[in-house]
């Protein structure tokens, strides 16, 4: 069964900031969604193969060649920030302590 | 209420112009849409526009294909170059698409002209469309119940003529279950059989782009468009495309239907039972032979599918970052915080739902308790299929266990939720093609829907079965009043 901190842990894994009030949610909720899932154990799959994609197709190549890459300003018009030739972030280190 | 082959008879008889047929469905669209919905950006300058062209074609004696002039809703989890896609997310609410999706680009050179971009569950997760972040679509036949989803503008939009085909897409019964709660046609083609290039991903294993329309004929002729090998969606399968529309014969004789014995079980409502069953007799009387199939391990389709699709989605959600498109929190200090602020506020709770249930499922410890085991699951439920197409050409079963429900009715409780999409999954699971269609009412006139399931790229015997019940019952001239 699915705990509060457990449900913390896979939150950040999954980079989202939950309120206390979501991680209760969320701790029901998956519970009985994990519950559920427990069927899946009436099943004996000890000698079955996995099914990665439904209809399977391998080694799909192409040439090689240079094409262009859609509109550059179209795709910087979608930025939240930018600054010249780049995509703008808040700070990645942090300041260092005096 | 006209289909393709009509309107386009009209345009090539001169009766009407694409730009008079376009402004007819822009007029319905805008006396509709406060009470239904269906639509998240209607796109009137480009729909004329591409209308002029077509009238411009036609003026100067150039031949039209058949889907030249006709109007068509777009799911907005498509990319449109140039007009903003939102996928039904806030994350989303500003992307406007530097590229063209693969089956919009083709449809646009066949001389279809886009209405607008439909309503949808946000990222395609739902089956209600109430998990869009922007607005709740109305049930055609009864306003205070949900369309099903997540394609649930797109079927409502067609059910209530605001357009005459759409493009849907269908991960585990996106369009099929939409399809039997409007009362319409909607088919999940073969995994690999249209590109999915410019749709934005869910669960990509699962993911198929298909066409809803009011009769079988409209989704045969809109497939036949949209089908085909394309170098840019490396799953999509290099096969000859046939003319569906000849498949088209209202004669079943010595054809093989495989009833699905396990979906008449538990939790199918007793009226839906009675039609399906009632459909079956139609069957018979059409030439069929009919027999009872059972599928054994069907019933864990469900549970398999909300372990595969969610760690699918979590891995494709990853991209929602902030960083180069869509919503960013402004008020992070950090770049961590900008990513888990952006996200916390950007997707709706379904959303974080599903990656928080997928990122647990791929962990460290857990993977093989959960991910591998569905994979393995999938694998048997494949089998199943694969013994039953040993002696039927095609299966049915009921589309969905009830007729739509009550908007707000489930969102309290997702299990309950997801247990509506029941029937449809395992098809996604097993790559095949479904089509839904309707085969009845109940008592509150609301309609039914029959799934019929064909083997591998046999898109061509699920038209045939479908045209001559459809043709046989005349379901499809119900209309809804709205």
């Amino acid at each position: 069964m699915i705990d509060q901190t457990q449900v913390h842990k896979v939150a950040n894994l999954a980079r989202l900031a939950l309120t206390e009030a979501e991680e209760v949610q969320f701790t029901t909720q998956l519970g009985s969604i994990l519950d559920y899932f427990e069927q899946l154990s009436e099943l004996d799959v000890s000698n079955v193969e996995p099914t990665t994609r439904a209809i399977d197709v391998s080694n799909i190549t192409r040439p090689d060649d240079l094409q262009p890459n859609g509109d550059r300003d179209a795709i910087f018009a979608n930025a939240p920030d930018q600054d010249g030739d780049f995509f703008k972030v808040p700070k990645i280190m942090k300041d260092q302590e005096a | 209420m006209a289909s393709i082959r009509e309107l386009h008879q009209q345009l090539v008889r001169k009766e009407r112009t694409a730009t008079e047929i376009t402004q007819a469905a822009l007029e319905r669209i805008h006396q509709l849409e406060p009470k239904l919905r269906s639509f998240l950006a209607v796109t009137a300058d480009q729909a004329l526009a591409q209308a002029q062209r077509v009238d411009d074609q036609l003026a100067s004696g150039e031949e039209i294909g058949l889907l030249a002039g006709i109007p068509i809703g777009i799911k907005d989890n498509l990319c449109t170059k140039g007009i903003r896609t939102t996928c039904g997310s806030h994350i989303l609410e500003n992307f406007v698409p530097p590229y063209e999706s693969t089956v919009t680009h083709k449809l646009a050179e066949a001389g279809a002209v886009m209405v607008g971009k439909t309503n949808l569950d946000e990222f395609a997760m739902g089956s209600s469309t109430e998990n869009s972040a922007y607005q709740v679509t109305a049930n055609p036949w009864d306003i205070t119940r949900v369309p099903g989803g997540s394609s649930g503008g797109s079927a409502a939009a067609v059910a209530a003529d605001e357009c005459v085909v759409a493009l849907g897409s269908d991960t585990g019964g996106s369009i099929r279950q939409p399809a039997s709660f409007c009362g319409i046609v909607g088919l999940k083609p073969t995994y690999g059989l249209v590109s999915r290039f410019g749709l934005v991903a869910y669960a990509s294993s699962l993911d198929q782009i298909g066409p809803f329309g009011r009769t079988v004929e409209d989704a045969a002729i809109l497939l036949g468009a949209i089908a085909g090998y394309d170098s840019k969606d490396s799953t999509s399968l290099k096969v000859p495309i046939p003319d569906y529309t000849q498949s088209l014969i209202p004669d079943l004789k010595g054809k093989r239907i495989g009833i699905i014995t396990e979906t008449f079980g538990e939790g199918l409502d007793s009226v839906v039972a009675d039609a399906v069953y009632q459909a079956i007799e139609q069957f018979k009387a059409l030439g069929a032979e009919v027999q009872e199939i059972s599928c054994p391990r069907f019933r864990y389709g469900l549970p398999t599918y909300y372990v595969i699709a969610p760690s699918e989605a979590s891995a494709n959600l990853a991209r929602y970052d902030g960083v180069k498109y869509g919503f960013r929190s402004e008020e992070a200090d950090s770049l961590l915080s900008m990513y888990t602020q952006t996200r916390a506020k950007g997707f709706g709770a379904e959303v974080k739902r599903r990656i928080m249930i997928g990122t647990y499922a791929l962990s460290a410890g857990y993977y093989d308790a959960y991910y591998l085991k569905a994979q393995k699951v999938r694998t048997l439920i494949k089998q199943d299929f694969e013994a039953a197409f040993q002696s039927v050409d095609v299966l049915v079963s009921p589309t969905a266990p009830t007729t739509a429900f009550k908007a707000g009715e489930k969102t309290a409780d997702p299990l309950s939720m997801y247990l509506s999409d029941l029937m449809t999954i395992p098809v996604n699971l097993a790559g095949l093609p479904g089509l839904s269609l309707p085969c009845g009412f109940d008592a509150q006139g609301l309609p039914i829907g029959l799934q019929i399931i064909g083997n591998v790229l046999r898109e061509d015997q699920v038209f045939q079965v479908a045209y001559a019940y459809e043709q046989a019952t005349q379901w499809h001239l119900h209309q809804p009043e709205i």
